[in-house]
């Protein structure tokens, strides 16, 4: 019987390392635009820790993870968008004051959802919030009914869908297929120039490490045994005395969140926020990152989104029509090659390898207590 | 509501029905259990056996009937809440968290934290880790604590789920086929257990092997077709023409 420690030393030196990599290696190796790139992609590792618990522990797979990518993202583009329409700024417009598309759109007055965005305060807390509340009235509704696996992933993906047509559809409110754009400045800050992104990596990289505790402490706790427990036995959890779709619906909320907060940051720090980043696609990328990372490791799904977006990246700008094929491809690999992605590679060919840093520990408690009874 | 709080009974189960699709796999079932009785219920494939468990543990939905637990209606209740109220149930095929190692698995089942937050704050205390270590002791698994669920034996699986429900301590208990699919030695290990726990309990249990429920059962009761066919002693149904001609042959 292990003593229950929030961190074993491989998992501390874990964080440890990605902590270098992120705050002390990518910041001295990379320029300013390549470092506000590697910043975008630590955005989706928001989403894909989230997975990490929903699906890799509890068994959920959403194949909406955009949808909540995406309400945080639009969150935080309506206050920065607000910030920027200011009358002076929006002088030339028939309507001065409201947002460029709305104006656009014949819309003279700015609508009442609109309205509490002027505060940062009200933004950060419905960041948080909002996709919590839409992520708990829809897992409750399936999975109060038994709806799991395979029509949760394909309803998840309608929800998705449903955005994306919903946020194209009413473009006076929600700027249509081009998204939210032009975003300037954070409470009279300019977030454009370089040093401002250099400091939003920094912040975004913080947040994630947040997360991360977070996600570890629910691993840790009976909860997250629970989780996993869900996942191979859902009845003898049932037939346990649990009620499995409350703890369903507190991981769906809480990788909703996360998803959100990356959404967030996502606007921050790429100036706009557009419905082609959170439908189907982007959704099923993010579940892609997921599980090249290792949907069991919290840490292998922030290298997994890191890996996938920056070969993105990079194999999209000599190959754009073969990238989609090629990422296509990486998944039917990871499912069928190695289906705990790298995580899973570092566990079965790595990990032995430095048996000295977990095995005695493991071993010693146990030793330690059985002279002691 | 009297009439289900009678003491006499721990567990009453009248005019029972439960039907698929008009294929009614229970049928006007009643029968009732009293405090610190080992019931049996027997009868061949299909009779509906396992589907009478389902439908105390609230798996399943009855069409009419009652099901009364110390004066609840267990009909009206959820899976986790009938749980609480203290009845508990051991599956067919042995349902452990392979993932997980056998001192999580009974830490688990641990009647404690069963909130969100509960099981969000919960802590591993020396009364825990007692108790598990009690309750490891019984199924003879006190030296595979740290080991995951999945390596275990098929009886040994059996053994950790029996555990489980043991340190629930659950009034009611209901065990479907304990002994199936395992050794000689391993069975006759679970028959010293089963009659160790069931002393200062209720139980219900299914089961095939004659010398099995010989050995355990208070009362057996009969099922065919989802009707109950014979109750009373071994001895009686045993010697019950109809029992010999639908189940345990000539």
């Amino acid at each position: 019987m292990k003593k229950q420690r929030l961190f074993e030393l491989d998992e501390a030196l874990g964080f440890a390392l990605l902590a270098a990599v992120i705050f002390v290696l990518f910041p001295a190796i990379l320029d300013d635009f390549r470092l506000n790139l590697f910043g975008k992609y630590l955005t989706y590792a928001f989403v894909a820790v989230g997975l990490v618990l929903c699906w890799g522990a509890g068994g959920i797979l959403s194949l909406g993870q955009g949808v909540f990518f995406g309400l945080g993202g639009y969150c935080m583009a309506m206050f920065l968008k607000l910030e920027a329409s200011t009358p002076e700024n929006t002088a030339i417009q028939s309507t001065p004051g409201i947002p460029d598309f709305m104006d656009w759109n014949q819309i003279t007055a700015l609508p009442i959802w609109w309205q509490p965005f002027h505060s940062l305060g009200f933004t950060i807390l419905a960041i948080l919030a909002v996709p919590a509340i839409f992520a708990f009235i829809l897992g409750t509704a399936m999975f109060r009914r038994r709806v799991g696996g395979v029509y949760f992933a394909i309803i998840t993906q309608a929800v998705a869908a449903i955005m994306t047509i919903l946020v194209i559809g009413q473009q006076g409110y929600t700027g249509g297929v081009n998204g939210i754009t032009d975003l300037r400045t954070l409470l009279g800050w300019d977030i454009r120039p370089d040093s401002a992104k250099v400091t939003l990596y920094f912040v975004n990289g913080i947040l994630l490490f947040a997360c991360l505790f977070v996600a570890q402490a629910v691993r840790k706790s009976k909860a997250g045994r629970i989780l996993i427990a869900m996942r191979t036995a859902e009845d003898r959890v049932r037939f346990s005395g649990y009620d499995v779709a409350s703890f369903k619906v507190f991981v769906f909320c809480l990788g909703a969140a996360f998803a959100s907060i990356g959404g967030a940051m996502f606007t921050l720090q790429v100036g706009f926020m557009s419905p082609t980043l959170v439908g189907i696609v982007p959704s099923i990328e993010m579940v892609i990152f997921c599980a090249v990372g290792g949907r069991m490791s919290l840490l292998g799904a922030v290298y997994g989104a890191l890996l996938v977006n920056w070969a993105k990246t990079t194999f999209s700008e000599s190959f754009p029509e073969l990238w989609l094929l090629g990422l296509g491809g990486l998944f039917i690999a990871v499912v069928m090659a190695f289906p705990n992605g790298l995580a899973g590679l570092y566990q079965d060919f790595v990990r032995p390898h430095l048996g000295f840093l977990h095995r005695e520990r493991a071993r010693a408690p146990a030793a330690d207590q059985s002279p002691a009874e | 509501m009297n009439a289900l709080a009678n003491p006499n009974f721990v567990l009453m189960v009248e005019g029972l029905t439960v039907s698929f699709d008009g294929f009614k796999a229970v049928n006007d079932l009643s029968f009732y259990v009293e405090p610190n009785e080992c019931r049996v219920i027997i009868g061949p494939n299909g009779a509906g056996k396992t589907t009478v468990l389902d439908l105390i543990c609230g798996r399943t939905r009855a069409t009419s009937g009652k099901i009364a637990f110390k004066g609840q209606d267990l009909t009206q209740m959820r899976e986790d809440q009938i749980v609480h109220a203290g009845v508990g149930r051991k599956f067919q095929n042995p349902s452990v968290y392979e993932d997980l190692t056998v001192f999580e698995n009974l830490e688990i089942s641990y009647p404690r934290g069963y909130s969100v937050l509960g099981a969000l704050v919960f802590r591993r205390d020396a009364e825990v880790t007692a108790r598990i270590r009690e309750i490891a002791g019984m199924i003879f698994l006190d030296d595979m604590l740290d080991e995951r669920a999945a390596i275990l034996s098929h009886g040994q699986k059996q053994w950790l789920e029996i555990g489980m429900l043991l340190i629930q301590d659950p009034e009611l208990l209901m065990l479907d086929e304990p002994v199936a699919g395992m050794s000689v030695a391993e069975r006759r290990k679970t028959a010293e257990l089963l009659n160790r726990i069931i002393a200062d309990r209720s139980v219900i249990v299914i089961e095939h092997d004659m010398g099995f429920v010989a050995d355990i059962a208070t009362r057996v009761t009969v099922l065919h077709q989802g009707k109950m066919l014979s109750e009373g002693s071994m001895a009686h149904v045993q010697a019950d023409p109809k029992v010999v001609e639908v189940y345990l042959g000539h």
